[in-house]
């Protein structure tokens, strides 16, 4: 089966990514209504007429000279690799400035198609669009397409497979400024004469990148005898074109040249009916969201909502779940007779994993809560409220996209921090990142909230939570600013997208792949997890503590006190075990924070993922419960046992410490080497430290 | 006059564009380039931030690079 290799360039937000689900019908790439959704090259195959579609979705550019490191991706790519076909995306309802895109990617001189994406939006804005007439300006195949209705999807496929398989090139039509266009033909006549050819370059092309300045035609020309002659009629032409476009800036000659074109093809080719008079939908929403004096609040109101909604709706079928594992573990516990199995299937299993799929429905609300952020256009709106905040701590208004990336996963968030273009900027986000607490550890929140406020003032807390670690975050940002990383403020320009209203399919997949995700996890790291924490909270065993027992048990004859004795052993047996032996021998550094061993050891275990840390309790406490069979054991056991400074001064440090293994190695990654991740682990653990001892002096 | 120094609600055409070499490309591409309209759609609280339209696209920017962009008023 013969492959094409397709990679899809376009500026940011234009649709790119969903145009390459629709034409594989799948939902794998991530989209979202901002700039900077995609920041990594992605692949994505499927077949199409006995051919297979290798797609490449790029991240979007701007123009093709790169700003930030996702552009420079983009730009990597288009110039270096090996591909078929280039399917240029453009937005239609913003033909003119997508277009500039385009007249630099034709001088890629590759095989192109155009794909006018977001057509249904064009139609309800009354924008016509002369595709035909395009064709014959541009010389490239264009159409008209929807990734959102699918409509033209097909053909468009259809024309990839023509241009991939045909050889010749329809000939382009765009004309330059007179004063231009003059003196490409004095080049290009002078050239002719010569009976001069470059590789597959018309005469033309070379004329118009002499005239741009482009380094690698001159370098490739350098060593001919031609320069020589070729360099008076260059200056004199260049001479001209300064008068003409009053300046002598190359780049901006150039600009203004591509911008005229692209002025000229969408006079040429767009019928625009709308009614001026009339405010756009995105306007009259902007009037309120981003309102001089309501703009922030409406923001925080927002947020608010989002984690009282987390807390109480999640709690209703929370209280199911929790059930339902209570039942099945019984069930379980009832029918298996072998006393090792049951106890590592009940204590270890059951309650390690059921401890956190008990939030899932919390999870759930959250990525839902993140997912509209993403797709309305709110987004680019924060932001733009932000960042006149974050500038006085020293962040960039854009930083907002990582940081909120942050409280679903860590993971992509260090990724989203590459549409930052200051390096500075970028590190500085990084380090903060780890301050949104993620989705992670909203059940640890959640469970303690629930535990130590009362389902009414839960919600409050969990926004307070999050609100207090993200300000931590700022000031950590200002201190890293002045401290580490001076240096010179990157200019905020920024895209606001059009007010989007998402489908929920959109929002469905979204939502669906964390979900999925989550319970995955849990069923399969966070098992092995339990298994082994259950494993090190059991073992060695203690014959010598046993038989002590025994003997005390046998002496007495009230239930009531065989039932503390033997609640002693468990807790004596746990204490003397291997995990045990490991919790004490770290206890007396978290022991001025209040922790016993076992928050120690389920802090430590959290190191690996903070899902474990409420697992890790589940199975601790699990071992050492009195089986009582009220809801929400754990909650329960968790009041009795730990104190209120020590609960308190528990989640500070759960919300400011180092972020689990896989998000440490992106960190790692993304920062530039494994020194940085040191940086962090003292950074984080210092200042958790820190906080929590404080919190906890304050409370006892 | 300056682009920063205008209000919401206000229109006015782009003289002269004086930032960095990056940023002019950029803005280029927004289509914020000399002789293109402008309207001012919303400022942020002290003028931190403006959002102006240029061509039907939302452009948000701080006040310092509005500062580099000389308009006249319409
Ligand atoms: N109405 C409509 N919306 C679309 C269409 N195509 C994409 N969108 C929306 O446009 C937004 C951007 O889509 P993406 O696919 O993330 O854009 P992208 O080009 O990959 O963006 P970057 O990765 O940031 O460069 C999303 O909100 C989509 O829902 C379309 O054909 N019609
Ligand atoms: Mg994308």
């Amino acid at each position: 089966m013969d492959t094409i290799k397709i990679v899809l360039a376009g500026q940011p937000n234009v649709g790119k990514s969903m145009l390459i689900n629709s034409m594989s019908g799948s939902n794998g790439l991530k989209v979202g209504n901002f700039s900077g959704v995609t920041v990594e090259k992605t692949e994505l195959c499927f077949e199409h007429h006995c051919h297979m579609f290798e797609m490449i979705d790029l991240p979007g550019t701007y123009s093709i000279s790169g700003f930030s490191q996702e552009e420079k991706v983009a730009h990597d790519y288009l110039t270096n690799e090996d591909y078929d076909v280039i399917i240029n995306v453009l937005d239609s309802t913003h033909l003119k400035r997508n277009l500039l895109l385009t007249l630099e990617l034709l001088k890629l001189n590759k095989k192109m198609v155009l794909a006018l994406n977001m057509a249904d939006e064009a139609k309800k804005e009354g924008i016509e669009i002369d595709v035909k007439q395009m064709e014959k300006i541009i010389g490239v195949p264009v159409v008209l397409v929807s990734a959102n209705t699918k409509e033209g999807v097909e053909e468009l496929l259809e024309k990839v497979h023509e241009v991939a398989d045909s050889q010749e090139r329809i000939k382009s039509n765009i004309l330059y400024s007179d004063a231009m266009e003059e003196e490409i033909l004095a080049i290009e006549t002078f050239l002719t004469q010569k009976g001069f050819s470059l590789r597959d370059l018309s005469n033309r092309e070379i004329a118009i990148r002499l005239l741009f300045e482009d380094k690698d035609i001159y370098k490739e020309l350098h060593d001919e005898p031609i320069m020589m002659e070729l360099q008076p009629i260059i200056l004199k032409a260049l001479q001209h074109l300064y008068t003409h476009h009053d300046t002598k800036n190359v780049q901006e000659i150039k600009a203004n040249e591509y911008y005229a074109i692209a002025r000229g093809i969408h006079l040429e080719t767009v019928n625009c009916q709308r009614n001026r008079g009339k405010k756009s939908l995105t306007k009259q929403i902007d009037e309120v969201l981003i309102n001089k004096y309501l703009g922030i609040p409406i923001f925080l109101f927002l947020m608010w909502g989002l984690f009282q909604i987390t807390f109480t709706l999640g709690a209703i079928p929370m209280d199911w779940i929790d059930r339902a594992i209570g039942s099945f573990g019984d069930f379980v516990g009832s029918n298996i007779s072998n006393e090792f199995m049951r106890n590592v299937i009940v204590d270890g299993i059951i309650s390690g994993v059921g401890a956190v799929l008990l939030f899932l429905p919390n999870i759930i609300i959250l990525y839902i809560g993140i997912a509209l952020l993403e797709t309305t256009g709110y987004m680019s709106r924060v932001a733009f409220l932000l960042d006149g905040f974050f500038h006085k701590f020293g962040l960039h208004g854009k930083s907002f996209i990582p940081l909120v990336t942050g409280f679903g996963c860590s993971v992509p968030a260090y990724m989203a921090a590459r549409t930052l273009k200051s390096e500075k900027d970028r590190l500085i986000t990084l380090f903060i990142i780890g301050f949104m607490s993620c989705g992670a550890r909203l059940p640890i929140y959640v469970l303690f909230t629930g535990a130590f406020f009362g389902a009414d003032k839960a919600g409050n807390i969990l926004f307070l939570i999050y609100i207090s670690g993200a300000l931590l975050g700022l000031v950590m940002a200002k201190i890293l600013r002045v401290v580490v990383f001076k240096g010179e403020d990157e200019p905020f320009v920024m895209e606001m997208p059009k007010y989007r209203f998402p489908s929920f399919t959109l929002i469905w997949h979204t939502v669906y792949n964390n979900a999925k995700s989550y319970v995955k996890k849990a069923g399969t790291f966070i098992l092995g997890a339990s298994v082994l924490i259950w494993v090190l909270a059991t073992y060695p065993n203690q014959p010598l503590l046993d038989k002590e027992y025994q003997a005390k048990i046998e002496q007495q004859s009230n239930k009531e006190s065989i039932k503390t004795l033997e609640n002693e052993l468990k807790m004596k047996k746990m204490e003397h075990s291997y995990l045990g032996q490991i919790g004490k021998l770290t206890e007396p550094f978290f022991a001025p924070l209040g922790f016993d061993w076992k928050m120690t050891v389920s802090l430590e275990a959290g190191l690996a993922a903070k899902e474990v840390v409420v697992s890790t309790l589940g199975v601790l406490y699990a071992i050492g419960d009195d089986v009582d069979e009220n809801s929400n054991a754990l909650a329960h056991e968790l009041k009795k046992n730990i104190s209120f400074a020590s609960a308190i001064s528990f989640i500070v440090f759960v919300m400011i410490y180092l972020p689990c293994l896989a998000a440490s190695m992106v960190f790692a990654k993304e920062a530039g080497g494994y020194k940085y991740l040191a940086y962090l682990f003292i950074f984080t653990t210092v200042t958790a430290w820190i906080f929590s001892f404080i919190t906890y002096r304050i409370l006892l | 006059m300056k682009l920063s120094e205008l209000d919401k609600g206000d229109r006015a055409i782009i003289k002269k564009i004086d930032s960095s070499e990056d940023l002019k490309t950029r803005l280029a591409s927004f289509g914020v380039v000399r002789g293109s309209e402008l309207s001012v759609e919303a400022c942020s609280i002290g003028k931190q931030t403006m959002e102006i339209m240029v061509d039907d696209t939302l452009i948000g920017l701080r006040a310092e690079e509005a500062k580099e962009i000389e308009v006249e008023k319409l």
